[in-house]
């Protein structure tokens, strides 16, 4: 398969695998942190860790929409689904989160008028066609998908369609990565940059990183031998002392963003002076809220919502794994109370979740190393 | 009269649709709640179907119930499956289907020409695999109430020759077989809804496998430890189990698994593991090392050797790719492709 194939190669892989033993100083340790939920999720499904010296350590950063989504937006959203008029629509991801009266899909079998779509103009094509309901799509995720929710606003809007209204979730991943480099309990030598937020914000928006903290950051792509490069990529700079902002992705990244999908996002969304993020807590000027000459198709005005902060569990450790401090394992509930199936953290339950991923991929694998001889 | 009551493990405050898909939530709810209470103190891990001895002989048994929406789809229907996937689960435990009954659950307003049509692919599907349909039953619900329908096929088979299957009797170094490229039924049924805009040159797998089963018999029957339809749940699911029943670990060479261009093309735009899609025309089979050429000669030339039985870590399926990465390959959990069978 074309634009795959090649990238799971294992002989360029090998190559890779090679460059990265000769340039890691075998006397150092070096933290990475993956921005992306979709790195941490390539390099579990991949298995890339057996493939890197046990001197560069992976840390997941907080790249995972579904995952920083604070449990008490979920309930808001599903306040809005209550109503017998209203058709709830969520991307697949957000299905299994579980509210303080349970998930997405346990409101669907009592009854709620659940969908699952693949995009937001789904949502939108519903609308229309359910003209005596109204349509609500609960938006998540970074910059990747923001643009999608913005056009397809314009769009109800210039069609004047008046039953779809947007539960607008969306956050930017710059102060996400800012909080992270603040964190006192923060040790990440370089980071892989997010792939996909960055073919919407270009890479320009990632110097202060470098310039400002003096850490390498690479922008990277998802398959193996990308993840792999933008490591040999980090541990040059390392070894020549520098710190600047690369683009491995070049196949898919513009240095400059998608000035478009900027445009949209410009003209629909606005900054919210502050967001509460799960594990992190507020962060300033870190998520999108749907401009007022939009209000008409913005969920959160045309609804009344309780907006009540629900605290996660005590004994759930998501923060600490959100921000690199502990490993998915070390989490207290990791495995036993907190499973994919029955999740208690976000991290949990998307499959970019660094928990979920570490439970469905690596879990249990130790013993298995050694079974294969590897 | 006094009984001790069962202890009931399943927890899970309502049905949702994950109960249904094969995985980890609907093993808990036949484990946790229907064996308890219904089949008393099994001690034989659950197969695809049941033997009991009457007068002596043992007789096959097992049922299954068709929900797929849509009821037609590229490559085959409802009609077809629901003969095809009992007369496959009676294979893969080893027996011959010999008589089928079914039962439909229609709804009100459903087209004649479309219940006909069902009924015939149902006729020419047994009549493929060579078992006799002898009664059944009919009920009608309100409209709306059925997606048009629903059937069930139960079905009762002898052993066929040759075969002594069982969980408890696969070893380390055992192959495991696959008798095709895996994932083409979920894909299809899931690109025949129409709500992807995706297209892709792609049927479903739907067949009897009972052919290929006896010639396996055949071939190797003896050598032959335990066999499995991977259908909801897929293939990780059914390894999942075997390793689970076996206390064994598999190794997957992932690189090995057959799959189309097209199911993997759609599986990496979807996010979905083509391990965990549905099939309704292949099976597993684990075979002792000396006797892996034989077998896979027997099956045919889609049939390919994807794994092997080790002992460490027990009760867990690990992948292995191509290039020395691993990862372990879990159980389906929750319900990515409903209503696929």
């Amino acid at each position: 398969m074309k634009f795959v194939d090649e990238f799971r190669e294992p002989g360029v892989i090998g190559k890779a695998c090679g460059e990265i033993r000769r340039l890691a100083d075998p006397n150092r340790h070096y933290r990475f942190m993956e921005v992306c939920g979709g790195h941490t999720h390539a390099i579990y499904r991949f298995g890339l860790k057996d493939l890197l010296p046990p001197n560069i350590e992976l840390v997941h950063g907080p790249g995972c929409p579904v995952c920083v989504l604070p449990m008490g937006r979920i309930d808001d959203g599903l306040s809005i689904g209550k109503d017998p008029d209203v058709i709830f629509t969520a991307f697949g991801d957000m299905m299994r989160v579980p509210g303080t009266q349970g998930s997405p899909l346990e409101h669907k079998a009592r009854g709620m008028d659940v969908r699952i779509v693949y995009s937001p103009s789904d949502a939108l094509e519903l609308a229309k066609k359910n003209p005596g309901k109204h349509v609500m799509f609960f938006a998540i995720g970074f910059e990747t998908t923001a643009p999608s929710t913005a056009l397809i606003l314009m769009r109800a809007r210039a069609l004047g369609l008046h039953n779809f209204s947007v539960f607008c979730n969306h956050v930017t991943i710059i102060p996400a990565i800012r909080a992270i480099l603040d964190s006192p309990d923060m040790r990440i030598d370089a980071f892989i940059g997010p792939g996909h937020v960055s073919t919407v914000i270009g890479c320009r928006p990632y110097d202060w990183i470098a310039r400002n903290e003096g850490k390498p950051i690479v922008v990277a792509g998802f398959e193996p031998v990308d993840v792999l490069q933008s490591i040999v990529m980090l541990l040059e700079q390392l070894n020549k002392g520098e710190a600047k902002v690369e683009n491995q992705y070049k196949r898919v990244v513009p240095w400059e963003g998608n000035h478009a999908a900027l445009k949209a996002m410009g003209e629909v969304f606005e900054l919210r002076p502050y967001f509460e993020w799960r594990g992190m807590g507020f962060i300033s000027q870190s998520a999108l809220k749907i401009r007022s000459a939009y209000a008409e198709w913005d969920a959160e005005s045309r609804f009344h919502v309780p907006g009540v902060r629900v605290t996660d569990p005590k004994a759930a450790q998501c923060g600490e794994v959100l921000k690199g401090v502990l490993k998915p394992a070390q989490c207290k509930l990791f495995g036993k109370e907190c499973t994919p199936e029955r999740p208690v953290g976000a991290l949990m339950v998307s499959s970019e979740g660094s928990c979920a991923a570490y439970f469905n991929y690596e879990h249990r694998k130790n013993a298995v190393l050694t079974s294969i001889g590897a | 009269m006094t009984t001790t009551l069962p202890k009931l493990r399943f927890r899970d405050t309502q049905i949702e649709m994950a109960h249904g898909a094969g995985g980890k939530a609907s093993r808990r709810l036949v484990e946790g709640l229907f064996a308890p209470l219904l089949c008393g103190n099994m001690t034989e891990p659950l197969g695809d179907a049941a033997s009991v001895g009457i007068n002596g002989t043992r007789v096959f048994i097992t049922a299954d119930s068709f929900v797929v929406s849509p009821l037609r789809f590229p490559g085959g229907s409802i009609g077809e499956l629901a003969v095809n996937g009992t007369v496959n689960d009676l294979a893969v435990s080893g027996a011959k289907a010999e008589a089928l009954v079914v039962t439909y659950i229609l709804e009100a307003g459903l087209p004649t020409p479309i219940l006909e049509a069902e009924v015939r692919a149902m006729a020419k599907a047994a009549a493929c695999a060579g078992v006799l349909v002898v009664g059944g039953d009919t009920k009608v619900v309100e409209h709306g109430k059925a997606d048009g329908m629903y059937i069930t096929t139960a079905g009762i088979g002898h052993a066929i020759p040759g075969f002594a299957l069982s969980a408890a009797s696969v070893r380390p170094g055992d192959q495991v077989l696959l008798s095709g490229p895996i994932g083409d039924h979920g894909i299809t049924i899931l690109l025949a809804r129409g709500e992807l805009d995706l297209e892709a040159e792609l049927c479903s797998d739907t067949r009897s496998v009972l052919p290929m089963v006896q010639a396996l018999a055949q071939a190797a029957g003896p050598a032959i430890r335990w066999m499995r339809d991977p259908t909801r749940g897929g293939v990780a699911t059914s390894l999942n189990e075997l390793a689970r029943d076996c206390g064994l670990s598999i190794l997957l060479f992932e690189d090995q698994v057959p799959l189309r261009g097209a199911v993997r093309g759609a599986c990496e735009l979807l996010g979905l593991d083509p391990l965990h899609i549905a099939n309704e025309g292949q099976f597993l089979a684990i075979v002792a090392p000396e006797h892996a050429d034989a077998a896979l000669a027997a099956i045919g030339p889609d049939a390919a050797i994807i794994g092997e039985i080790r002992e460490q870590p027990a009760g867990t399926v690990v992948g292995a790719n191509g290039y020395g990465g691993t990862r372990v390959i879990d159980m389906l959990v929750g319900d990515p492709l409903p209503r696929i069978c």
